[in-house]
């Protein structure tokens, strides 16, 4: 099921939607300053953003203007061209290059780290990868056994150490073990953390650290996991990270309720990082590539 | 002391200066800044709409006040507006008047509710209520655990059934909690989504059940613009009875706090503002209407000053000042009061403006190593060395050094910082050092718009 008719499905309660509306809005064949509103309130209804939203509204004007463009599919068509033009930045899926290749998640408390391992390890192994889970959550209660019942079901292997211990001699031992048991990919997981608590950041710079001394340019990619609902604050938190350790992209958690994950484009449009998996459910399986022309159709049909 | 808000709405209604009332254009402007403060703060787009319009009428046509400047008296009334929106007072917990005290924990995946259970369990502690914690997560791997591990920390009973559905746990849970004459029985349930109707009907089943005496929606304080659609699907489906804001720790400006109690009129009652257990608090509207505004949270940092600093400590301390007799020890004390109200970053945030202090100048001051460096510095110092720093000869300030695994230089660093320090504190019995602690005294009253 693609993303857009999960959204469908999901949104069926939720009335018409802005693209959906368009014509109506489109009125006697000339824009009018109510269309305009109405996109400004849809894009900051689905977090996009006051700034972006205003910016991209601004632009799509100019563009109409400049085009003279008096077709509502056509406005239809650029509008959405232009979403997809900033969410999309090639191949969403990690590629896989090294051996093994290391990919560490991050993120806020709660946004969905844990989950979001289990079902990255699950989408590898289904496609003949080894996979090695790190459960670097050591200080969370449970943290540990959360991952370990999701490592059973997903099939692969765990490296964990007691509750309480140091994550980055944890990661150290796990990428000496993933070495010698050939595997092909390491997926970390790490300790939620807000991002404006400066110890809790130098650990995590410390994890990185210690991974790249252990193997030379890893982690190789640095994902930062990110809860659909999450509103502006999500742009202070990807750039608190990826001042801490370079992020490589985004995980977008949780996008199977209703809230639309405009915050992604606001993220993208800042810091230019882009969105790689979105969790879409509860279940191990529960985890698609990113789509951004699904996407952004998601975010307007609302 | 006024942020960015406070300064946009004074250039907005610079004009302003000398007319006698406020008049729609210029009211439409400074409305304007108020409501970009608030989109950018995450509060509901229709919540905001409803909330400018409330503003307008009670500006248009406002004397304005000889005693202020027009924007600070619009931030004034918008500030009043909001915190009497929020629930103007504190709201407590409901006792029940027989039996347990029945408090149902409901909400999205990762808002917090397993921690805040557990965090409300110690709270009740703390007033000497005993609770059961029952685990009603049956589906998140790792949930039941989590809430054993953090119960089992603060000393707490937990009941669970890993076999049974979440209904016949929460009856299982009530039944042993009244048996056993538990104060309080507390259900920590599965993250659910608000559109998952059959997860929402097995919460209708549970509250059915064990008829609860608080149903407490948890959220997080970083959620945006889809909070309303959750709390007030969440209240309609089962009804509420209060909300927990938690992360408020981060620094979002958690605008949601405004848009879940729009639309479900239910007060805010905690605030979870850490990872440790005891990190929840009472919900103070007014501080919360200032962050909202991105005004910083100057009383909480004045409630922390107080709460940390020892009064008899400080009188103590003052007639040192006095006297000219601050030495290191007295220094030393005065570190770890800074140090016990938390990480200088969390007080540095509280400070209107705080959140945008460059992060390098952040990094320098907070580093807590520098602390403990100097901590351990005036560690290796005999008890003389420390009353009388002119002892300080060459070859002691090595011996200190090597003491405490610094350089001379640093020694010599934290010496100069000392003497400055001492010669600063001379000024403190002066009459306008005095006026000025008035003042700081007059802010914990109220903002002085």
């Amino acid at each position: 099921m693609s993303l857009v008719h999960q959204f469908r499905s999901s949104l069926a309660r939720s009335k018409t939607g802005f693209i959906g509306n368009l014509e109506k809005l489109f009125g006697s064949g000339a824009l009018s300053e109510e269309f305009y509103d109405e996109l400004e309130e849809t894009l900051i209804a689905g977090d996009v953003g006051l700034q972006t939203s205003l910016k991209l509204v601004g632009q799509l004007k100019e563009e109409v203007g400049r085009l003279k463009l008096k077709e509502s599919s056509e406005v239809r068509n650029l509008l959405l061209q232009m979403l997809i033009d900033l969410v999309y930045s090639g191949e969403a899926a990690v590629e896989i290059t090294e051996q093994p290749h290391v990919i560490l998640l991050v993120g806020v408390n709660g946004s969905g780290k844990t989950t979001s391992a289990a079902k990255l390890a699950n989408l590898f192994c289904k496609q003949g990868k080894k996979v090695l889970l790190v459960a670097g959550d050591t200080f969370r209660a449970a943290a540990v056994e959360q991952l370990e019942i999701w490592s059973e079901r997903a099939g692969v292997d765990l490296i964990k150490q007691q509750s309480g211990s140091d994550p980055s001699a944890l990661f150290f031992d796990a990428i000496n073990a993933a070495q010698a048991r050939s595997v092909d990919i390491v997926i970390g997981d790490t300790a939620g953390r807000l991002h404006n608590k400066y110890n809790l950041m130098e650990e995590l710079n410390k994890i990185y650290r210690v991974i790249g001394r252990n193997m030379a340019g890893a982690p190789h990619e640095v994902l930062l996991v990110i809860d659909a609902t999450t509103g502006q604050n999500a742009v202070n938190q990807a750039r608190s990270f990826n001042e801490t350790l370079p992020l490589t992209g985004l995980i977008l958690a949780k996008l199977d309720g209703t809230a639309r994950g405009g915050i992604v484009i606001g993220i993208q449009d800042a810091l230019k990082i882009p969105v790689r998996y979105v969790g879409t459910g509860e279940k191990i399986e529960d985890l698609i590539p990113f789509n951004a022309a699904d996407f952004v159709h998601a975010l307007l049909e609302t | 002391m006024f942020s960015s808000l406070a300064d946009k709405l004074q250039n907005t209604l610079r004009q302003l200066r000398g007319k006698g009332k406020l008049n729609e254009k210029d009211v439409d402007a400074a409305l304007r800044e108020i409501r970009l403060a608030l989109l950018e703060a995450d509060v509901n787009f229709k919540v905001v709409k409803d909330f400018i319009g409330a503003i307008r009428e009670r500006v248009v046509g406002q004397e304005v006040m000889s005693s202020l400047t027009p924007g600070h008296q619009v931030v004034k009334i918008v500030n009043e507006e909001m915190t009497s929106l929020m629930g103007g007072k504190q709201s407590s917990l409901i006792h029940s008047g027989k039996g347990p005290t029945k408090i149902l924990i409901i909400g999205l995946q990762g808002s917090g509710k397993t921690t805040t259970a557990v965090k409300l369990a110690a709270h009740l502690r703390r007033s000497d209520r005993r609770s059961l914690l029952v685990a009603a997560d049956t589906y998140r791997p790792g949930a039941i655990q989590q809430l054993q591990v953090l119960s089992e920390s603060i000393g707490e009973q937990t009941y669970s059934n890993s076999n049974a559905a979440p209904v016949d746990i929460c009856r299982e849970g009530l039944q042993l909690a009244t048996r056993d004459g538990f104060d309080a029985v507390i259900f920590d349930t599965a993250g659910r989504l608000h559109i998952d109707d059959e997860m929402m009907a097995e919460l209708a089943a549970i509250k059915k059940t064990i008829d609860p005496d608080e149903v407490l929606l948890v959220v997080d304080a970083m959620t945006g613009q889809d909070a309303v659609n959750a709390a007030s699907s969440f209240n309609e489906a089962i009804g509420l009875s209060g909300v927990i804001l938690t992360k408020l720790d981060g620094d979002s400006r958690g605008g949601a706090a405004l848009s879940v109690r729009a639309v479900t009129g239910c007060p805010i009652k905690f605030s979870g503002i850490g990872e440790k257990v005891e990190a929840l608090e009472p919900f103070h509207p007014d501080r919360m209407a200032s962050r909202i505004l991105g005004m910083g949270d100057v009383l909480s940092l004045i409630e922390k000053v107080e709460a940390v600093v020892d009064k008899s400590k400080a009188r103590e301390l003052e007639q040192k000042l006095r006297k000219q007799q601050f030495t290191l020890d007295d220094f030393r004390d005065q570190l770890t009061q800074l140090r016990s109200m938390g990480s200088l970053e969390e007080i540095l945030n509280m400070i209107p403006g705080g959140g945008n202090i460059p992060k390098e100048v952040k990094q320098m001051s907070l580093n807590e190593n520098n602390f403990k460096r100097v901590e351990a510095i005036i560690g290796s110092m005999t008890k003389n060395e420390r009353q009388e720093p002119s002892l300080l000869n060459s070859s002691r300030r090595r011996r200190i050094a090597t003491g405490s695994g610094a350089t001379v230089p640093d020694v010599n660093r934290l010496l100069n910082q000392f003497a400055q320090m001492q010669k600063m504190f001379k000024q403190v019995g002066s009459p306008e050092t005095k006026a000025q602690f008035k003042k700081l005294k007059k802010v914990k009253k109220g903002f002085p718009f």
